[in-house]
């Protein structure tokens, strides 16, 4: 039982940045109608940043995490402007092929710049944690969880409740219908792209937490599991990427413990599969009719 | 009000609007009428910037609107309810109405609109809480109008509204142009249903692949002998 809830919380921890990414990934889908498989090295790119301006340079904790979120949006919307927007009109294969290219580009950058060791960052989380009942609760799965709990609060308020948000959920579901409701439909799609990349860098930051190390592959595979999350979920649905995230997380954690830790990625990934092919829009997407 | 002059619009290699010229003047009802493909959906769309033209000019309130971006049309006074109504689906009717007011920024004026909006469609009140894509047509039709209503236009840009409704609704529906009219909104409207639109209309154009062919006083224009064979099936 102690074993249980220790890797249920685990699970948890696993699943928030899996969550936080696929969010990222759920959002642009949503509105750009694209893949965007760059998005996992975003992670990278926060790691690093992470590692100069807290570990080497030794910046207080909130403006090392500023300009981690900082550096990301940055970056996520540069990509967007000077890679995807010329392709706008064409073909999503095309799209989805620029991706990967970005993708490739930033860990070669990241190589070039960085070499292939991975480097240590130090944790932020400095939070001591504590045992309740023989289960031991770390100080990164309290802070983890936490954090993660509050951003996906403020994000379904900031979707729900805000102007901004609403012209985003009308861009995802019909662009021109939105343009001629004065929505700019460019400046929408800048925004999820920033806010995606600056969760993209807290779950970097998060995900360095639990792993301490960074190399220039280290956002590829959370990335694709995260992106597995988001389909699992329901691409383009917000509390899908969110539940998906979690499951994912409790799901491989748990097949770690209890069955095998080289199979956890191939249960995962089995999931995925099992799922759609019962479910193809995913657990919580919703199937969209095409009315004319 | 609006001017068109020597619009042409390509699809690609497809020559969709080969030359066309019409104005719109303060006050008054025009029909754009003509067969499916004639391409009044497509001058529409070229209006508010939904599709770019590839020469022409089109002068609203003189200015180019070929030259405003698309989101920043609505804001001049000119709201567009499109083909096929293209309301938000997934979003609630309260919703739909209020991204109709996207660009206004007075909350009080915004909401003496609704006010307004929701006496003139009861229904809308009614369901206001309604997911829109769970309304009838006819329904979505009156979201459609009420959500451009909103955006407090000088004139309206109305395509096919009677499109896949009963013949119950198409009545409503042109009552309430012709009501929308009596309040001092221009309206240019396209329509299929050419003896409805001609009987609510001041003046009309008859679109054929990409050309005007005829145009004049809608009364006129319904005792043609042309008109009538070609789209009033007399």
């Amino acid at each position: 039982m102690q074993q249980f809830c220790e890797q249920l919380l685990n699970g948890l921890n696993l699943g928030s940045v899996y969550a936080l990414i696929a969010l990222g990934y759920t959002m642009v889908y949503g509105i750009a109608k694209m893949l965007n498989f760059a998005h996992g090295d975003i992670i990278m790119v926060g790691a690093y940043t992470l590692l100069l301006s807290s570990t080497r340079f030794g910046l207080p904790w909130y403006l090392a995490v500023l300009l981690c979120a900082v550096v990301c949006c940055v970056l996520g919307v540069s990509i967007e402007k000077i890679a995807y927007k010329p392709l706008r009109n064409a073909s999503p294969l095309t799209v989805l092929i620029t991706a990967i290219g970005v993708s490739y580009f930033l860990q070669s950058s990241a190589l070039l710049i960085f070499g292939s060791n991975k480097q240590k960052v130090d944790s932020l989380i400095k939070i001591k944690g504590f045992t309740v009942n023989g289960i031991n609760v770390s100080g990164e799965s309290i802070v983890t969880l936490s954090v993660t709990i509050v951003i996906m609060i403020l994000l379904t308020l900031f979707i729900k409740k805000t102007k901004m948000g609403k012209a985003m959920l009308a861009v995802s579901e019909d662009k021109g219908a939105a343009q001629l409701m004065g929505v700019n439909v460019n400046a929408t799609i800048s925004l999820t792209f920033a806010i995606g990349s600056a969760l993209a860098a807290v779950a970097g930051i998060l995900y360095m937490s639990s792993y301490g190390f960074v190399g220039p592959y280290t956002g590829s595979l959370p990335g694709i599991k995260a992106f597995v999350a988001a389909v699992l979920g329901g691409i383009g649905s917000i509390p899908g990427a969110m539940l998906g995230g979690i499951l994912l997380g409790i799901i491989e954690s748990m097949a770690k413990t209890y069955i095998s830790t080289d199979l956890a990625d191939a249960i995962v990934f089995g999931i995925l599969i099992v799922v759609l092919l019962f479910r193809p829009t995913g657990l919580l997407g919703k199937k969209r009719i095409e009315k004319v | 009000m609006l001017t068109v002059e020597n619009l042409k619009v390509y699809y690609g290699m497809i020559n969709a609007i080969k030359d066309v010229s019409f104005r719109v003047e303060q006050g008054e009802v025009i029909a754009l009428i003509g067969a499916n493909g004639a391409g009044k959906t497509t001058i529409l769309h070229t209006i508010t910037g939904l599709v770019p033209a590839k020469s022409g000019s089109i002068t609203f309130k003189g200015i180019n609107l070929l030259k405003t971006p698309a989101h920043k049309i609505v804001g001049m006074g000119m709201a567009h309810v499109p083909e096929g109504r293209r309301i938000f689906q997934e979003l609630t009717v309260y919703e739909n109405l209020m991204l109709g007011a996207y660009t206004r920024k007075d909350k009080k004026a915004i909401s003496d609109t609704l006010a307004k909006i929701y006496k003139r469609f009861p229904r809308l009140e009614e369901r206001k809480t309604q997911i829109a894509g769970t309304l009838s047509g006819g329904e979505q039709q009156m979201l459609a109008m009420g959500r451009a209503l909103m955006s407090k236009p000088s004139i309206i840009l109305m395509d096919e509204p009677s499109m896949g409704l009963s013949p119950l609704y198409v009545n409503e529906i042109f009552d309430i142009i012709r009501e929308i009219s009596k309040s001092g909104t221009t309206i240019l409207l396209v329509e299929q249903n050419a003896k409805k639109a001609l009987s609510i209309a001041d003046r009309a154009y008859v679109l054929e692949t990409g050309n005007i062919v005829l145009d004049g006083d809608a009364k006129e224009l319904m005792n043609d002998d042309k008109v009538k064979k070609a789209y009033l099936g007399e």
